[in-house]
């Protein structure tokens, strides 16, 4: 490997750290206490220095927003705004304990009570849980309150439909929440099938989940229809946020009747990835489901703020506290920074982005769809397949030319799929740039499709044996 | 302010690249029934100057831990967070990375991680551990589910010595997964192993424990786990705090198959309670590995013989296995693993002992004079670590809460929160002598 | 790609070999190639039953699962455990060392539905 392991910078002795000395006597341990001390851990002995030196190499071998395009489909990979983490930092807002009074924290109780109604107005939603802390911890407290729902009801529902174009995570998701999942496929023109809709539904449905624009980008024009059918049967439609930056200010999932839906702040609403985590990913509801939501759910009275705990209906809570704060108080901050005229800016941009280069690449390309997309677009390597290489090699050639690669292989409706979304924070030279990449690349195919095959050549390691990996697993040092 | 580059002319250039005229027709397939017509009832934007003003304003209706003595814990703990940790992860390279699917161009995140799981094993005793889950509740609870599953039982023993947060979150999942839950009431601060022997039978699945509990005990840990392994097909899962664990024994030793827990002690801040650090380990068994939820790395080598690392055994994950899939985790805590990464490797081996003895130390010596004054007791004698049960005698405890709230203490955590007397009161390593000493003047005088 | 004349098959790409006293089944090598780098293998416990087509076990790639299908009913009397740590052995030899369970089948006219090695290879060639 290119900088080797923190234990192999080990010298016994060293060290990194300092404490105040101890001031208090020592007490014995219990004879009982004793026997559960352990003799030692085998940590690293390492010096500040070193530690320092070790992990700023690691980050040189990483690839962020801030270096450059990262055209992630369906992860919406914007610019994350530096004063948003100077808020965050703020230590009155921070340095708080989940069991401090809550008259010390009624700054942060506004803050919060203000995103809430911020994702309200934008979702047209009735109430809203800020408590799950990612996308999928969003879907399965969503259906855990539909599930809670048809109990209350006293009727037995068993199904959650899903297109085969959903994301992962839906599926997973309904699984969870003990639901079995009918998978529904998509017609010629990538949207639900209403036929194999119609066909699906019964009363055992309880509910359908769907992303609006779907993971191909487009826009489920026969929406208002698929909610009707849906609740014609007395299921519930939950609607997946993930591609929110496409509509904000321009449509909203309360209008096109979605009974409940999770964010993601941090693909909507700019919070960094952090290389995998943390997110945040609230879910807003109609008031006829708000009883059901995670307790407690925050309020507000003539003088205060409050949690309110008892919610008799309550799901239950999902997470040990309030969910992801630092991230929310992010997603505050970006919101008041763009103001409600900037977030209808910010989807008309990442629209445009999205279609630009679409237009730019769909006579290199196969274009699966003609549909007209959003924020979003899938196109399919298999023209370059047929060429000599795959979508993986001109995903993994990319990285040579210092960008990241889209989604790929994803969603499974298309082959050699390659999912593109630049989001509104890239500039025109960049887009350029990303597109006479992917043409060089499918030229370098036609005149030499070993060197795409073989890619990356540039990186710190170069194409990596997974298969070994998953055979002889090696998961720590 | 709204992060856009590009200028009305180049927008234009691009519409014309595209064959539109006007942005608006970008969105002309959205039918005008759903179509949000008036402007978003948002506030315009406004400057980074305004921002912080706004925030600093905002921030001053608080009052944080540091403008106090604080004693809180109950799960969330107030530890020393080196400087450093803040430097590094503020790199942008590791800050705003996405997970990292494209190994190639993403080894800085892919190492640390690796790093983070050999810690975590080395600490729990265990031989696996995923590279992070939601939260330690979420982690608990999507361990019992996966103890459920490997078991194939659905009856989980609950002892109440859990910290109840956690014992909620493992319901909520429990009724998706539709686990039967039997609830152990304790006596004392503490589980008594005969209700474990009496409860366990042929349908019990998981047995739940908390290591050392949430009133701060260690329960009988080697009794218990002699009673639970009798029956191989038990999976025992153990929470435990990472911190203590420079001082404890391994859960590993007590014959856990699945060790979770809060690493937010570990270098994370505390947020008011998030972003918070799930870890969850198990025992090094492929059918163990085949149920773990979460993305694991791996180290492997790449076609010119260079070590490097990967996302391994993705099979089990919601993006390829879907409704099959182990768990519906995707995004994680990526972020506060690495915290958690630095931390580990800055305190080291000498040093993470040391803030448990630290700990030990300036708890007990607080414990030891507040159970000497009159109208106070100690209800956990002297089995805890860094955390105990204050009981008030003759006075109400949410009194001497708020009377100390006042001259700037936080005293602890309410037990009658949970339907329970005393006060749970945490000392970490960062309480100081004079603290610790005017907390008790003060309990004197009350 | 090889397909084996004295084999029957099925359309989910599994082949029979009919021993004296039970059946090999395996996956073919149209199935090995398309799946890729086999890593991990999930097969049943012995004395299991299965209906034809039901699922009997799970083959996993790196970036694939596939569940196995049972072309013909029986009960497993023997699945091969050198693939537990061996799972290459199905893309190195998936006829011979790669086979992975043996059965003895419920009812031996269900053979004549499967198909021949000249009908498998017409099948492959339309996929």
């Amino acid at each position: 490997m290119e900088e080797k392991l923190i234990k192999d910078y080990s010298s016994p002795g060293r060290k990194g750290y300092s404490l105040p000395p101890l001031e208090v006597e020592e007490s014995e341990f219990n004879s009982e206490l004793s026997d559960y001390l352990r003799e030692d851990v085998q940590l690293p002995e390492v010096s500040e220095v070193d530690v320092i030196r070790h992990y700023t190499a690691l980050s040189e071998m990483n690839y962020g927003v801030d270096s450059g395009i990262y055209p992630l489909g369906s992860c919406t990979m914007k610019y994350n705004p530096k004063r948003n983490e100077r808020v965050a930092r703020i230590a009155a807002l921070s340095n708080l304990h989940p069991y401090q009074p809550e008259a010390q924290l009624q700054g942060s109780l506004e803050i919060l009570y203000q995103l809430k109604l911020d994702l309200a107005e934008i979702s047209a939603m009735d109430e809203i849980t800020l408590q799950p802390a990612s996308g999928a911890h969003g879907e399965f407290t969503s259906l855990m309150i539909v599930k809670k729902y048809f109990e209350d009801k006293e009727e037995k529902r068993t199904k959650v439909i899903v297109p085969d174009s959903a994301h992962g995570t839906n599926p997973a998701s309904a699984t969870m929440a003990g639901f079995e999942v009918v998978e529904i496929a998509s017609n010629e023109r990538g949207m639900v099938d209403l036929e194999a809709l119609a066909e699906a539904l019964d009363q055992d449905t309880a509910a359908l989940m769907l992303t609006n624009p779907n993971t191909l980008g487009i826009f489920e024009e026969d929406i208002l229809k698929i909610t009707e059918m849906v609740h014609e049967v007395g299921a519930l439609v939950y609607y997946d946020g993930a591609n929110m930056n496409a509509i904000m200010g321009y449509a909203k999932p309360g209008l096109m009747n979605f009974d409940l839906m999770h964010f993601n702040l941090h693909k909507t609403f700019s919070t960094p990835h952090g290389g995998g985590g943390p997110g945040s990913g609230p879910v807003g509801v109609k008031d006829f489901l708000a009883p059901y939501l995670p307790k407690p759910v925050l309020k507000k009275d003539e003088k205060k703020y409050y949690w309110d705990q008892k919610r008799p209906k309550s799901i239950g809570k999902v997470h040990s506290f309030y969910g992801n704060y630092g991230i929310m108080l992010r997603a505050w901050a970006y919101i008041k920074t763009v103001g409600g005229a900037g977030l209808k800016k910010t989807t008309e941009n990442a629209v445009l982005n999205a279609n630009y280069l679409k237009s730019r690449l769909k006579d290199d390309f196969e274009l699966p769809y003609a549909e007209d997309s959003l924020h979003e677009f899938v196109l399919s390597g298999s023209r370059q397949k047929a060429e000599g290489a795959s979508t993986l090699h001109i995903a993994k050639r990319l990285l040579d030319y210092d960008q990241y690669a889209p989604t790929i292989y994803f969603p499974l409706v298309v082959k050699e799929a390659m999912m593109i979304e630049p989001t509104e924070t890239e500039n025109i030279e960049t887009l350029d740039h990303f597109v006479e990449t992917l043409l060089t690349i499918s030229r370098e195919i036609k005149e030499d499709p070993e060197l795409v095959k073989n890619a990356p050549h540039s990186t710190t390691v170069r194409k990596l044996d997974e298969t070994e990996a998953a055979r002889n697993p090696n998961l720590h040092w | 302010m709204d992060y856009i580059s590009n200028t009305p002319a180049e927008r234009n250039k691009m519409l014309k690249e595209i064959g539109l005229e006007a942005v608006e027709d970008l969105f002309k397939m959205i039918p005008k029934e759903v179509k949000a017509d008036e402007q978003l009832n948002i506030e315009s934007g406004i400057s980074e100057l305004e921002l912080m003003r706004k925030a600093q304003l905002t921030a001053k209706k608080n009052k944080s831990i540091d403008q106090q003595i604080s004693f809180l814990g109950a799960g969330a703990y107030d530890h020393y967070v080196p400087g450093i940790i803040d430097a590094l992860i503020s790199r942008s390279e590791f800050y705003t990375a996405y997970t990292p699917y494209q190994a190639e161009l993403s080894q800085g995140t892919l190492e640390a991680i690796y790093e983070y799981q050999s810690m975590i094993c080395d600490l729990t005793g265990m031989g696996i551990t995923n590279a992070s889950m939601l939260d330690g509740a979420s982690a608990a609870a999507e361990a019992v589910a996966m103890g459920a599953r490997i078991s194939r039982r659905s009856k989980v023993l609950l002892p109440d010595t859990i910290n109840p947060a956690y014992r909620e979150v493992i319901k909520t999942y429990g009724a998706g997964a539709e686990l039967e839950f039997i609830n152990l009431n304790s006596e004392q601060e503490i589980i008594d192993p005969s209700l474990i022997e009496k409860e366990i039978d042929a349908s019990t699945g998981v047995v739940v424990l908390q290591y050392p509990n949430f009133y701060g005990s260690i329960e009988k840990m080697e009794e218990i786990s002699k009673i639970i392994n009798e029956d191989k097909k038990v999976v025992f899962v153990i929470i435990a705090n990472p911190i203590l664990l420079g001082l404890l024994k391994p859960p590993a030793e007590f014959g856990a198959d699945i060790v979770v827990g809060e690493a937010q002690s570990l270098g994370n801040g505390l947020n008011y309670g998030g972003p918070n650090l799930g870890f969850m380990a198990c025992k090094d068994d492929r059918k163990m590995l085949r149920q773990l939820p979460g993305r694991i790395v791996g180290k492997t080598k790449d076609v010119e013989g260079k070590e490097g690392f990967v996302l391994t055994l993705q099979t089990r994950e919601q993006h390829i296995r879907r409704e099959k899939a182990t768990s519906n985790i995707c995004t994680n805590e990526a972020l506060n693993a690495l915290m958690a990464t630095i931390y580990l490797s800055t305190m080291g081996k000498t040093g993470l002992r040391e803030v448990g003895e630290q700990c030990y130390h300036k708890s007990h010596y607080l414990a030891k004079k507040i159970d000497q004054l009159p109208g106070y007791e100690v209800a956990n004698k002297d089995n805890f670590i860094h955390e105990f049960i204050l009981k008030v005698k003759n006075k109400k405890s949410n009194e001497v809460l708020k009377k100390l709230i006042q001259q700037d203490i936080l005293l602890g955590f309410d037990l009658k929160r949970i339907g329970q007397e005393g006060i749970l009161v945490c000392v970490t390593e960062k309480r100081t002598k004079a603290e610790l000493d005017k907390l008790i003047e003060k309990l004197e005088v009350l | 790609m090889s397909v084996k004349d004295d084999l029957y098959y099925s359309e989910d790409h599994e082949w029979i070999r009919e021993e004296e006293e039970y059946l090999l089944i395996g996956i073919t090598d149209f199935a090995q190639e398309e799946l890729g780098d086999i890593v991990f293998v999930e097969l049943p416990e012995v004395d299991e039953e299965f209906d034809k087509d039901d699922s009997f076990g799970v083959l996993e790639s790196v970036k694939a699962v596939s569940d196995t299908f049972i072309p013909i009913s029986g009960r497993v009397i023997e699945v091969n455990e050198d693939l537990i740590d061996n799972p290459e052995l199905i893309n190195d030899d998936p006829y011979g060392d790669g086979w992975l369970i043996k059965v003895d089948p419920a009812d031996d006219s269900e053979l004549d539905e499967l198909l021949s090695a000249e009908e498998y290879a017409e099948f492959i060639e339309e996929e």
